[in-house]
């Protein structure tokens, strides 16, 4: 390759809201199910049916748009968007086109040590479809209306981002604000999340922006980065061939690792817009605005200078908690109850962490309550137990929620701070390791910590291990 | 007794007092059903059986006090683009032939709950577009006056079942004067009420900005307690208005404003004494029956003489309304019938290759002629490119409309124009021509597009004996001005001349 080319990459992102009936009915959005059992009239388009605006879907919609500094429009209203399609029961889709909810925003996103704005064009609300299921045995196909009226925002940005990384970036950041909104789960594996790629490249310095495709079909953020890279490679090859790139909608095939056309502008749908007469312009008043406002939540670039100025944790750990709504209200209800954000951060950096890792987890489903945190650094603050019977007895927080103290209580755990029994414990040990006491007299100061380790052994463990070393020192010091 | 000579208002008494009962009514209807419906042909369906079980259940809630309303017992007929759940509803259409909706309409359910006994489904134009009744899969309906001529349309059917005494009232459908237009050729009283004051929930769409149900009826009184039965305010249509608080929008604890109630039959007061009433002079010009223009104004005077105070104006505007109508209910069409693909319900062709071909193949066969013709119109106007000049244009033009009418109420408290241009045509001379039969709208789809109130009430008969109709409009949620002035006219001669 001779040239250099630069890629420009903007993003359509859909995102499922949490609200608990969809968009315009009172029909629940709870996924699964059995099929077509969280349907009514409305959600399956039968005739003379209506739909009912969800007002909680503004409302999230309002919070995303402020969250991502968009303007709101005051008074902006649905559009249907006509086309056939079986898991689309009206056959047209109640969106929004001409007087979209928020406009004209930006998210900073950070790659290596760049700030970045990438702009917002705008974000609308809508309605999901149901969806097909392709009976290949029987050849036909049949149709599940449960998710059809799950309501939806998407957010179209500007053509602002050129890598891969940039696109994850603004991805997991719009991620972070949705899910500290609690406006969605925003899950890219079960779809509550899902993204649209639209790229093109050019000769690096040029202005002009050459045509662009749009990649469908990315379900992690793993598939986003390979689409975007093989989409990029696919495109200069061309023009480097001399051949001109096609404006299309095309499938991403993460297996294959390859995009096949879809469907190309020449027969693009004109989906014949048109204001949806069946519900009345939203009209949104200064003060809701402020309402909505108000409730808006901590967000993570806030939480995070404030972690920083309130607690004395190391960047790198405030970073990884804030990361998550959920790890953070963990962290900060456990250290408000027992006074020890170290401690706490530590309990949640690396041991939560890794069992996360080992189940194979989000950070959204730690399902301990910071109470029992708490009271678990309390009792190894206390000395009540120590470090090794501590992480057995998180293990048990984590996957059952336990008490600490009950827990503690029931097994026997607790430190024995019987001074007699450790003595004797201590003379035992003494007298059966006569090559390891003379190693340590003699000067070999690792031989200690195998008489340490007889001792917790004697002990079932339940010892002290600091007053067993120091204990040991005063008696091999004689 | 003969119950069909009977109102609504007159037949709820005699059952009230025991003189009647409910089945006796039903019974009524029914033989009255069997002795001309072979001409008339009003009903899609009828269902004799239900409508006597139900009036038995309501003949025992009237003896036990439990009902007690002045539509209790009576027999109404509802055109068949309203959903019951316990009747099929095909929108006089092939593709919903054999379609059964899960659930009932608001407005039908709100009329069951006042104790009417809904005894069949009456034809109509295909999902309403037509001004004739000739464009149903089932086949035409005819004039009970004249059976040569056509009743009307879209809710020709229940017109004519009022007017041939086979139903004591009935339920319709105004887009561009379906109620209005009908009652007149048939000699009988229909009100399109202000646009959302009867929920459309349930209501099978047409033009849906456009769509208001309303009543049709023997008199006035009828009327007015078929229309206080229906009007509610729905929260499932979210274009319902509630009267109380004025709530168009959903903004947030914005500022109400109280307008008139639904106490309709309260309005039943002769007496129009310092009414101010409107003419405009451009209804009154070229395509109007000389017929019709003189019984009109032979009314008119009537109500001049009972103290109304009666002026010309002008409405030149209202000659964009019926491109703007035709434009806006086309394009609204287009999109609400897009629903009926043969995937969910109704027909679905026999024999296809793939989902397009299935699709394509279930509504050519399924959709009558005058439907595809408004589909296509309608899914032009709305392609991209003619969006601008087509759609937002005619939406423009109903602002333009609304305003129009808006400084008339400054002035007026009723607007008197003919329902249509003249009486009754005969079978079979309006379909090949269309846009003819478009024109003969003018009078009534302004009042569609402005969202108003408006009354067609009988008020004499041409030559051949058949009826004429005249219309009065009201601003919107006035409704009671414009019954009033009905009632008055009733009382004073306009049924006699």
């Amino acid at each position: 390759m001779i040239k250099q080319y630069e890629t420009v990459i903007g993003l359509e992102v859909h995102v499922e809201l949490a609200t608990k009936t969809k968009i315009f009915c009172s029909c629940s959005t709870e996924f699964g199910g059995a099929p077509n059992t969280h349907t009514c009239p409305v959600c399956t388009g039968m005739p003379g049916s209506l739909p009912v605006l969800n007002r909680k879907v503004v409302e999230y919609a309002m919070a995303i748009g402020l969250a991502t500094n968009c303007d709101i429009t005051r008074v902006c209203r649905f559009d249907r968007k006509n086309y056939f399609y079986p898991d689309n029961p009206q056959n047209y889709q109640i969106s929004q086109l001409y007087l979209p909810i928020a406009s004209n925003g930006y998210v900073e996103i950070e790659v290596g040590d760049t700030k970045k704005k990438i702009r917002i064009h705008e974000m609308h609300m809508e309605e999901d479809a149901g969806k097909l299921i392709h009976d290949e045995w029987d050849d036909t196909s049949l149709v599940d209306y449960n998710r059809s009226g799950v309501p939806l925002v998407e957010i179209v940005s500007e053509p602002d981002m050129s890598s891969a990384d940039e696109v994850i970036a603004y991805l997991e950041k719009l991620r972070m604000i949705i899910q500290y909104l609690g406006a969605s789960d925003c899950k890219l594996q079960e779809g509550s999340m899902r993204a649209d790629v639209n790229l093109s490249v050019r000769e690096a310095g040029t202005e002009k922006f050459g045509t662009r495709t749009e990649m469908k079909n990315l379900n992690s953020f793993k598939a986003i980065a390979r689409a975007i890279q093989g989409e990029r490679e696919r495109q200069i090859e061309l023009l480097e061939e001399g051949k001109a790139v096609i404006q299309e909608t095309r499938r991403w095939d993460d297996n294959k690792e390859y995009s096949y056309a879809m469907r190309s502008k020449e027969d693009a749908k004109d989906y014949r817009y048109f204001p949806e007469p069946d519900l009345a312009p939203i009209v949104i008043s200064d003060e809701w605005v402020q309402q909505i406002r108000k409730k808006q939540p901590e967000l993570r670039t806030e939480k995070l200078k404030r972690y920083q100025k309130e607690f004395d944790i190391p960047n790198y750990d405030a970073e990884i908690i804030t990361g998550s709504r959920h790890m953070a209200e963990i962290f900060e209800a456990a250290t408000a109850i027992c006074g020890k954000p170290k401690k706490v951060s530590n309990w949640l950096m690396v041991e939560t962490l890794r069992l996360l890792k080992d189940h194979n987890m989000e950070p959204e489903e730690i399902s301990f309550s910071p109470e029992n945190l708490a009271k678990l650094v309390e009792l190894t603050e206390s000395r009540a137990i120590n470090g090794s019977v501590a992480r057995e007895v998180f293990e048990k927080i984590f996957s059952e929620n336990v008490d600490p103290e009950s827990y503690v209580e029931e097994h026997g755990l607790k430190t024995v701070n019987d001074e007699g029994a450790l003595e004797e414990a201590l003379k035992k040990v003494i007298a059966d390791n006569v090559q390891a006491v003379e190693d340590y007299r003699g000067g070999k100061e690792k031989a200690l910590g195998a008489l340490v380790g007889q001792t917790m052994k004697a002990m079932k463990g339940k010892a002290d291990p600091g007053l067993v070393n120091q204990k040991l020192k005063e008696m091999l010091a004689v | 007794m003969d119950i069909t000579s009977m109102t609504a208002v007159e037949l709820g008494k005699r059952i009230k007092a025991g003189k009647l009962s409910a089945m006796d009514a039903v019974q009524g209807c029914l033989a009255q059903i069997d002795k001309v419906e072979k001409d008339v042909h009003s009903f899609v369906t009828i269902d004799r059986d239900e409508a006597l079980r139900r009036a038995e259940e309501v003949q025992k809630q009237i003896d036990e006090g439990t009902l007690n309303g002045p539509l209790a017992g009576v027999p109404v007929a509802v055109k068949d683009n309203l959903c019951t759940s316990r009747m099929r509803t095909t929108c006089s259409s092939k593709i919903l032939e054999n379609f059964r909706p899960s659930y009932t309409a608001e407005a039908v359910c709100n009329l069951e709950k006042a104790g009417a006994v809904v005894i069949g489904k009456t034809n109509m134009d295909e999902f309403a577009m037509g001004s004739t009744t000739e464009t149903s899969y089932f086949g035409v309906t005819r004039n009970p006056w004249n059976l040569d001529h056509v009743p009307g349309g879209s809710s020709g059917g229940s017109c004519a079942a009022v007017a041939a005494g086979e139903s004591v009232c009935a339920l319709g459908s105004d887009t561009g004067g379906s109620i209005r237009q009908p009652s007149s050729f048939c000699g009988v009283v229909g009100l399109k009420p202000t646009y959302g004051t009867v929920s459309r929930y349930g209501l099978i769409a047409y033009g849906s900005s456009l769509d208001q149900i309303g009543p049709i009826a023997k008199d006035v009184t009828d009327c007015a307690a078929v229309l206080e039965a229906i009007a509610s305010y729905d929260p499932k249509d979210g274009t319902s208005i509630d009267r109380s608080v004025y709530r168009k929008a959903m903004t947030d604890g914005g500022e109400g404003q109280a307008v008139p109630g639904y106490d309709f039959m309260s309005a039943l007061v002769n007496d129009v004494s310092g009414m101010r009433i409107g003419i405009p002079k451009d209804y009154f010009g070229d395509g109007l029956s000389a017929e019709v223009r003189e019984q009109i104004r032979k009314a008119v005077r009537v109500l001049e003489s009972c103290g109304a105070i009666v002026e010309e104006f002008d409405l030149s505007l209202v000659k964009y309304a019926i491109p703007a109508y035709y434009v806006i209910a086309s394009a609204e069409a287009s999109s609400n019938l897009s629903r009926f693909d043969g995937v969910k319900y109704g027909y679905r062709t026999q024999e296809y290759e793939g989902l397009h071909h299935m699709y394509k193949k279930t509504r050519s066969e399924g959709f009558g002629a005058e439907v595809k013709r408004r589909i296509m119109l309608g899914s032009f106007v709305l392609s991209s490119g003619y969006y601008d000049a087509y759609y937002l244009k005619a939406l423009k033009t109903k602002a333009l409309i609304k305003e129009a009418f808006d400084q008339a109420f400054a002035r007026f408290d009723v607007i008197v124009a003919p329902a249509a241009p003249t009486t009754a045509p005969e079978l079979g001379k309006s379909l090949n021509d269309p846009l003819k039969m478009y024109l003969g709208d003018i009078y009534t789809i302004s009042v569609n597009l402005a969202g108003l109130p408006g009354i067609s009430i009988p008020v004499g008969k041409d030559k051949k004996g058949l009826p004429v109709g005249m219309q009065m409009i009201g601003n919107c949620f006035e409704e009671k001005k414009i019954i009033r002035a009905a009632y008055t006219l009733e009382q004073e001669g306009g049924r006699k001349s």
